[in-house]
């Protein structure tokens, strides 16, 4: 997961950039059983993130790899496969809407010594969540490339601490597909005769 | 605990029971309508053990003499009867000898609910005698697990492995239940899982797309059926049978597709794949139209994909989504339950014939005839080759026997040459290539199908894998035939070697025992046959024997199977003989 890694579309070597959205009912050992999946084919995940969903009780696990368009489809195909995941779906770049979060600290006395940091702040529409004597924490949400460039300019004043969450994304196409599907579903997780 | 069992028995408005969990296993399997069971105890399963003790009448135990004797067996079971394969084995090193035979019904979609115990909820984690994560383990090779730690859980979970092992593409559950589970106590009301929401195991069928499938059969001069298990699973030999004869398009049949349409069925063409048949290898790569039925293009079929069938349209009928389009982009797919999918194809199919198509297997059949089959079944040099056992077995059984297989050479000729004309009448290791899966499998078989005779064919390596087992049959007395192929060396991977790493040996001759003597120790009846004029009567004897009995025979060491498509080569490149 190297953090210069572009991810942007397709680099010439048939593989592009996937966002795979999978949701499931809320047990336990979920992650480790979607997780196989990629393992077995070799495919690398570049960032995971995993919450509750709209919906009570579904989880959404929301997938990034860089791959070919076939081994994708067969690794959506086989993680719908497993008994308690309800969908799963992959898009591609333009289909998708992505954010992720990044945090920095940097020391204080970096921060105030200098007059470009205001400029800095400003300029990549972050913002400040903590001060204190020592450190002051930074938040940026954006694109991988956007939370990059904050990083590589605050390295200069000596960062302490960084830290980036995996991506969340929506669809751009108006109709939610899997909410549609939840209403053929129907609300009891099991049933028994 | 015969009174509460009673209780039990399904009203409209189930009674609810006070049980220990450990009863309510056993009462869960009994509402589930088994009654064989295969396992092995040990400490954190002993309390479903004592349970079991309560239900002679209901619950047959069968006591393995190792867990993967007791999967095998299961898997066995399950193959013949089309019921769910139970078994039972203990936490730690019990659990974790489930699993090849857990790997090996994934593989070929067997249905199979899997009892472990395992230590008490308050251990897990601490690394307590004989743990072992078992659902992380079994995890890639299962359908699905479970972790029970608490008794009130167990009525629910058991009617949830049950109806997922057995509906849809069928596959291995594994249920773990935590010791304390099975000691505490529940209100035990049992209900039959109906529905689970994030599972769909029969899709909506499509008719759209059986129309366009429809048309491109209609169309098409020299269609090509594939089958596989899937119509096995289906229960939908005659909807196969009645398709193929509509269409008169020729079948050839995957090797867990062996027994859905008679050996001599007029349409039966032959096997597929590195040891099937020559014209069915060839053909592949002459037809217009292919069509997949309930299997899933496996590389011991397709060979080289790339050279695959590339100039045929393809459809394929498939009820694993996951499957379509996996190896073979397929032009059509039809995904649903071949037991649906086929009686609404045949009503909109042409009444056909395909008479020269055919033929053209048959003058291929021809050449195979005389370059191998010949040879095979009635050979004119000294040693005894494995294909002429089968034909005397076959003369002697009418095709009525259930065949079982081990892994390797005999396991092929055995699915070219055994006569089956029931259905569900060849169970082998296809997927996975379980060595030792034989014995046991012929074990849990006969179980299953007592009036059947049933018949292993097993090598000298695979035997030794899971020889333990005929102290289990001895102790069953199942009439199990044990026909041994002894070539005294690890056929199948001799044969490549001869083949491909210019008969460089390396490690595969094998010093035998005594397997007679063996045999004996174990209290079952064999005989040794080491020439021809030989044969027949020993075979005669061994079929007319009440009990279970091992025929030896001793074959010639370089008796190898052909046809072969060699690894990595295309399904035309198909050869008849070794070239030296």
């Amino acid at each position: 997961m190297a953090i210069n890694r572009k991810l942007n579309g397709n680099n010439g070597d048939g593989k592009q950039t996937f966002t795979i959205s999978a949701f499931s009912e809320n047990h336990i050992g979920l992650l480790n059983r979607i997780t196989i999946i990629f393992t077995r084919r070799l495919v690398n995940i570049e960032s995971l993130t995993v919450s509750g969903s709209a919906i009570p009780g579904i989880h959404k696990f929301t997938i990034v790899v860089h791959d070919t368009p076939e081994k994708v489809e067969k690794v959506v195909g086989q993680i719908e496969k497993l008994v308690e995941v309800l969908r799963a779906f992959s898009h591609t770049e333009d289909e998708v809407i992505h954010q992720e979060i990044a945090l920095y600290k940097v020391p204080t006395k970096a921060l105030v010594e200098g007059n470009k940091v205001e400029e800095t702040i400003r300029s990549h529409h972050a913002r400040i969540l903590e001060v204190s004597r020592e450190y002051t924490v930074i938040e940026l949400t954006g694109h991988k490339e956007e939370t990059q460039a904050l990083f590589d300019e605050l390295n200069n004043y000596g960062l302490l601490q960084f830290t980036r969450s995996g991506r969340i994304a929506i669809t751009r196409s108006s109709k939610e597909l899997f909410s549609s599907y939840m209403q053929d579903a129907g609300e009891n997780t099991v049933e028994y005769t | 605990m015969k009174a509460t069992q009673e209780n039990t028995v399904s009203t409209d408005i189930p009674k609810k029971i006070r049980i220990t969990g450990a009863e309510a296993i056993m009462l869960s399997l009994i509402e589930e309508g088994i009654n064989t069971i295969f396992g092995y105890p040990g400490g954190a399963i002993m309390p479903a053990y004592d349970a079991l003790m309560n239900y002679p009448d209901q619950l047959r135990h069968i006591l393995t003499r190792h867990e993967q004797g007791a999967i095998h067996a299961a898997q066995g079971y399950a193959r013949v009867t089309g019921k769910v394969g139970v078994c039972m084995a203990t936490s730690g090193p019990g659990a974790t000898n489930l699993i090849t035979g857990i790997a090996d019904a994934l593989i070929d979609s067997t249905p199979i609910v899997c009892i472990t115990g395992q230590v008490a909820a308050g251990l897990l984690g601490t690394d307590a005698f004989q743990e072992t994560d078992v659902i992380g383990i079994s995890m890639p090779v299962t359908k699905w697990n479970y972790l029970v730690t608490k008794p009130s859980e167990i009525p629910e979970i058991m009617a949830q492995a049950f109806y997922i092992a057995r509906s849809g593409r069928p596959g291995p559950v594994l249920i773990d239940i935590a010791k304390n589970a099975q000691f505490g106590e529940l209100d035990f009301v049992y209900r039959k899982c109906s529905k689970i929401r994030s599972y769909v195991p029969k899709p909506r069928i499509n008719i759209e797309c059986i129309k366009q499938a429809a048309d491109l059969i209609n169309d098409a001069s020299k269609p090509y059926i594939l089958v596989g298990q899937g119509v096995i699973l289906g229960e939908a030999e005659k909807e196969f049978t009645d398709f193929v004869e509509k269409t008169g398009i020729p079948v050839a049949w995957t090797l867990l597709g062996a027994s859905v349409l008679p050996k001599d069925h007029p349409l039966n063409v032959g096997m597929l794949g590195m040891h099937g048949n020559f014209s069915t290898n060839l053909k592949t790569n002459e037809c217009d139209l292919l069509i997949g039925i309930g299997m899933r293009f496996d590389d011991r079929v397709t060979g080289d994909v790339k050279k695959y069938a590339k100039q045929a349209r393809i459809i394929h009928l498939e009820i694993d989504k996951a499957e379509i389009n996996k190896v073979v982009k397929a032009d059509i797919a039809v995904h649903g339950d071949v037991k649906e999918t086929l009686p609404v194809l045949t009503g909109l199919v042409k009444k056909r014939t395909h008479t020269s198509w055919i033929n053209e297997f048959k003058e291929l059949d021809k050449i195979e005839l005389e370059k191998v089959i010949q040879k095979d079944l009635h050979p004119d040099k000294p040693g005894l080759t494995m294909g002429e056992v089968l034909n005397i077995i076959n003369e002697k059984t009418g095709g009525d026997a259930i065949a079982v297989t081990d892994v390797g050479q005999h396991q092929m000729v055995a699915s070219r040459y055994f006569h089956f004309k029931n259905r569900r009448s060849f169970v082998t290791s296809g997927g996975l290539g379980t060595m030792g899966f034989g014995l046991p499998a012929a074990h849990g078989a006969k179980i299953g199908a007592p009036d059947k005779q049933v018949i292993l064919f097993v090598g000298d390596g695979g035997l030794q894998m899971t020889i333990q087992e005929l102290g289990t049959i001895n102790q069953t007395q199942a009439a199990v035939k044990i026909v041994l192929l002894n070539n005294k060396y690890l056929g199948m991977v001799r044969q490549w070697q001869q083949m491909f790493f210019g008969r460089r040996y390396s490690e595969t001759f094998l010093l035998n025992p005594d397997f007679i003597k063996v045999a004996e120790g174990f209290g079952i009846k064999g005989q040794k046959v080491l020439e021809r004029p030989q044969l027949a009567d020993a075979v005669q004897e061994m079929l007319d024997y009440k009990g279970p009995y091992l025929l030896e025979v001793s074959i010639e060491k370089e008796d190898n199977v052909f046809p072969m498509v060699p690894t990595g080569a295309s399904v035309s490149d198909v050869i008849l003989e070794p070239k030296i």
